[in-house]
């Protein structure tokens, strides 16, 4: 088998003192959308922020395309072709939605055309000289989004894209996730909710205390439900 | 001619254009100081020494290298600017996950430092800088030197164009995300610590520029900052602290308020700007331009 795209193997993280990645290791191959599902506090933000070069303190070996990133900085590792959606979306108030939209600089070809992005997201032209964080959660979601697929960066990083929005935004994020696939974006995603990522993923893996417990794929997602929702405590 | 409250129209226009050329290096002063502020959040108290050593830099080019005031305009900004550069990563960026305190404190002490070296150096009687300008023009109610029209001109245009560049364009986008999300904005690609580097350094070359400015005005002085800077840190918490239009309506308003107040009251003329102060820490304690925390 080919290499994965991104590996991740026996990564440790900590905040301060707090340690909270506890030999975390998976694999995403291109062209696939992979979740990491958890209870609150597993670890899975931290493991994004980890890949991103957010985590001062991190060990192990992180490989994007064969190459190392774990001792890069931040700004390097996005230049690699990795972007980031923050959980807390990270629009930022001072700057408009146009700003916003055009502010991660472009770093490889090959990402989406402007009027792409518009035709995904109509709300966002419409509102473009508005404040970013007078949006509506949902706009502000997809404003998130819609900002990482201009900078032709092939890797995705979601954390919780769903969180906290109506279920039709929900189903457009859906869409667009699934339109993403298409075109050949890699997507790791964090989620709760696993409805959710059931309908977008290829592969589940299950985080507990800093490191994966379990994978399971997508096809065998029903047959594993108990299990899961022993993992998840649903 | 028209008087107004017993004040000739000579008197007041004369104490307006003072107000005008005050309130040029108030602005040019805050408003270095809002940007390294804003995006450092480091109260950077060397500024009044940047500001001398901005003045002496002209001074030292004109006679130790024969580079004439307009040279030395574009020169002295740049080298200030450079000494700026090396503190930041010397000093100041070790100090960013510390309390504000301690970057006031080292910044504090710097300018002790600074101040030191060139009073021993050159003494504090000042030394003289001949105008580049000499003349002017009588407009009937007044005369206008040719030299305080060219500074009340050329700050405004920088204090402008720095707030179109922050305010208007991609470079300013980065400045002012990097202020609220400085993590975010390096997950982008971008280099933070480079920019906040060259931050520093822009603003630290505002103030040499106002030195500049200042040489052929006031005496070159290794204390003619120390006196200014504590009106100018008045002048920022009136606009509030890191807002850029803030601290140059603030600061050419208050030269002017203050020159206004030289020809009805003089006696408040040291203290208004301190009065004003105080009154809008009361009522709108973030500034009359900055945003609530």
């Amino acid at each position: 088998m080919a290499e994965a795209q991104l590996a991740v193997r026996d990564v440790h993280g900590w905040y301060g003192e707090s340690h909270i990645l506890h030999g975390m290791s998976f694999e995403v191959n291109a062209g696939e959308v992979v979740t990491l599902l958890g209870r609150n506090g597993a670890g899975k933000t931290t493991t994004m922020r980890a890949i991103m070069g957010m985590l001062a303190n991190r060990k192990g070996s992180i490989t994007y395309e064969g190459q190392e990133l774990i001792r890069l900085k931040s700004d390097r590792i996005a230049r690699h072709g990795i972007a980031y959606c923050p959980e807390e979306r990270g629009i930022f108030s001072s700057l408009n939605v146009w700003e916003n939209l055009m502010l991660p600089p472009v770093v490889k070809s090959g990402g989406l055309a402007l009027d792409k992005i518009y035709q995904l997201f109509p709300n966002l032209e419409e509102r473009s000289s508005s404040q970013g964080t007078k949006l509506s959660g949902g706009e502000q979601q997809m404003l998130a989004i819609a900002r990482i697929l201009r900078t032709g960066a092939k890797l995705l990083l979601l954390d919780e894209p769903t969180e906290g929005l109506a279920p039709v935004i929900v189903q457009q994020i859906g869409n667009t996730i699934r339109m993403l696939r298409e075109q050949g974006f890699t997507m790791l995603l964090v989620e709760q909710n696993f409805h959710f990522a059931a309908t977008v993923a290829d592969r589940h893996y299950v985080v507990e205390h800093g490191r994966v417990i379990d994978m399971i794929p997508n096809s065998a997602l029903a047959a594993n439900r108990e299990k899961l929702q022993t993992y998840l405590g649903v | 001619m028209f008087e107004l409250l017993g004040v000739s129209p000579q008197a007041l226009f004369g104490q307006l254009l003072l107000g005008l050329i005050n309130g040029a290096f108030y602005a040019l002063l805050s408003l270095g100081l809002a940007v390294i502020f804003g995006l450092m959040n480091v109260i950077n108290f060397t500024h009044g020494a940047q500001y001398m050593m901005g003045a002496f830099a002209s001074w030292m080019l004109l006679n130790y290298l024969g580079v004439p005031y307009w040279g030395a305009l574009v020169l002295a900004p740049i080298l200030v600017a450079l000494t700026g550069v090396v503190i930041e990563r010397l000093f100041i960026s070790r100090l960013y996950h510390l309390d504000h305190l301690y970057g006031l404190l080292l910044t504090f002490g710097l300018a002790l430092v600074t101040e030191g070296l060139f009073r021993r150096e050159y003494g504090i009687s000042g030394l003289p800088y001949a105008n580049p300008l000499p003349g002017g023009i009588n407009l009937g109610f007044m005369f206008l030197p040719w030299y305080r029209a060219w500074v009340v001109a050329i700050s405004l245009v920088v204090c402008f164009g720095t707030w179109f560049m922050i305010e208007k364009t991609q470079l300013g986008s980065y400045l002012r995300a990097a202020t609220e999300r400085p993590d975010l904005v390096q997950a982008f690609g971008i280099n933070v610590p480079r920019m906040i580097t060259l931050t520093y350094g822009f603003g630290v070359g505002l103030a040499a520029l106002a030195g500049v400015l200042a040489a052929p005005i006031y005496s070159v002085n290794p204390v003619m900052g120390a006196n200014l800077i504590i009106v100018v840190f008045a002048v920022v918490v009136i606009g509030g602290m890191g807002s850029i239009m803030g601290s140059i309506v603030t600061g050419f308003g208050l030269g002017v308020i203050e020159g206004l107040t030289k020809v009805f009251y003089p006696e408040a003329s040291n203290t208004v700007i301190f009065v004003i102060m105080a009154i809008v820490l009361m009522v709108r304690p973030q500034g009359l331009f900055g945003t609530p925390k």
